[in-house]
């Protein structure tokens, strides 16, 4: 059986897989901009802030993905359920791309711009909505792009706690030495990092701010 | 001079000083007044206190010692956000919001202020005019699509937007090129004579002073050495006056030379 009639054969599975997937990075994303963006605000705004900000998130960032899981695992209500694990670890992931550039985009907003919405009587409020964010959106987008395709490939692993995803293909086929079966898992996982980066890529292009 | 209620002062600095948080005294004991219909220039070397006089106007700085008075009130008494509207600024490079158009640009402080469209509309056309720019043309245009010395002109038009007595320039002109400067700064000083209003600009260029201020206050190491008409200023004794001046005639005779 090559692959190509592997991939028709099992193709419901995969597509619940990748639907899985899908669910979890988007899950993921949806928290990480929730929670990112706010804290790269904050640390423009607070400046002292930023080492203790940036600091945790990229200790997040260099634990090993496996382990990531693992110490989570005891921890009461998150242990409880996989997905629910898995969502907060990869989270914990795509914060640090998100948090970084969004404060990198509001920082590099032009002085002179800043300076005169003040001048003219703009609150901080109306700086960061109506001047800051919309200049910085396209860094933003970047960053959440970044976080996108690693949240991808990182949430393979979130199979390995049962939180379900293209991963688990990937994880059976490595354990039954099986090429086909990892395949059904790396290939679509790969398909989304390809399509996510592109689509992101697009938008980010589109809201670069003209010079 | 008949003291009308029209030429109260609406600026105002009482022994105004300004230190760092450090304690680096930028400023020192300023004092003088300026009166609707008046320009005073601020001229003196970069870092000598100009730009920060200019911030204690619109409170984006507070004095450390004295007092700044606007319209007869000081400025910590005003809510800055309500102060600051009724300032115009316009700064170098005119800082203009790069994902704005023209026109939205301009009619940022009536939009702050919640004026109606029709009436935001009306005033948007009546400014670009005004300075000379023809508003079917540039309305629906980016600021990255306009020359500088049109980023400029929409910068003063943006300042006078909401009437405001109070216009503030922080070197202006100084990032144009030195024709367009010449050009931008004769029109701007055709639309000052029939502004009335306070206006207070900072520049380190002599000509600009002498043709756009009604008196010129020279500012050395955060202190006002004086205040002159230009006249005055041509014959100060002062030697950073003296240096100014000079540097005019050397300008003057290169150009006599050259002809």
């Amino acid at each position: 059986m090559n692959l190509a009639q592997f991939f028709v054969r099992h193709g419901g599975e995969i597509l619940q897989a990748t639907l899985e997937h899908i669910w979890l990075v988007g899950l993921t994303m949806f928290l990480a901009i929730v929670v990112g963006v706010p804290l790269g605000i904050l640390v423009t705004r607070r400046p002292w802030l930023s080492k203790p900000i940036l600091g945790s998130a990229n200790v997040a960032e260099t634990i090993p993905s496996l382990a990531l899981f693992g110490f989570l695992l005891p921890i009461p209500w998150l242990g409880d359920r996989a997905d629910r694990l898995a969502v907060v670890a990869l989270t914990l992931y795509a914060l640090l791309p998100i948090i970084r550039n969004t404060a990198a985009g509001i920082d590099g907003v032009d002085r002179a711009v800043r300076e005169a919405a003040r001048g003219m009587g703009m609150t901080e409020l109306q700086i960061l909505v109506q001047v800051e964010l919309p200049l910085s959106l396209s860094t933003v987008i970047a960053g959440i792009r970044v976080a996108t395709v690693l949240t991808i490939g990182v949430a393979t692993i979130a199979a390995a706690v049962g939180a379900g995803g293209l991963g688990e293909f990937i994880f059976r086929g490595l354990a039954m030495v099986n090429d086909q079966l990892i395949l059904a898992g790396a290939i679509p996982a790969a398909v989304l990092a390809l399509g996510a980066d592109f689509l992101l890529g697009m938008l980010e292009r589109r809201l670069r701010p003209a010079r | 001079m008949s003291v009308e209620a029209d030429t109260k002062p609406i600026i105002e600095f009482y022994n105004v000083s300004y230190r760092l948080p450090a304690g680096q005294a930028l400023l020192n004991n300023l004092n003088f007044a300026v009166p609707r219909g008046e320009t005073l220039v601020l001229i003196g070397r970069s870092g000598a206190g100009k730009t920060t006089t200019l911030k204690l106007i619109n409170r984006l700085l507070e004095p450390t010692g004295g007092e700044v008075h606007i319209e007869g009130r000081s400025t910590i008494s005003w809510d800055p956000i309500e102060l600051r509207r009724r300032i115009g600024y316009v700064i170098q490079e005119a800082g203009l919001f790069p994902h704005f158009t023209v026109e939205q640009n301009v009619s940022l402080v009536p939009r702050l202020e919640h004026w109606s469209e029709k009436r935001i509309g009306s005033r948007v056309e009546e400014l670009l005019a005004l300075v000379g720019l023809e508003p079917r043309k540039f309305l629906s245009r980016y600021p990255h699509e306009l020359s500088g010395g049109e980023r400029q002109r929409v910068g003063v038009a943006r300042a006078l937007a909401a009437d405001p007595q109070i216009l503030l320039m922080d070197e202006p002109f100084g990032a144009l090129d030195p024709l367009t400067r010449g050009e931008v700064r004769r029109e701007f000083h055709d639309l000052e004579q029939r502004l009335e209003k306070a206006i207070v600009i900072v520049t380190h260029d002599i000509s600009e002073a002498l043709l756009l201020g009604t008196r010129i206050g020279l500012v050395e190491a955060g202190e006002l050495r004086g205040i002159y008409s230009p006249r005055e200023f041509v014959h100060a004794t002062e030697p950073a006056a003296v240096a100014y001046v000079a540097q005019l005639r050397v300008l003057e005779e290169a150009e006599r030379t050259s002809r």
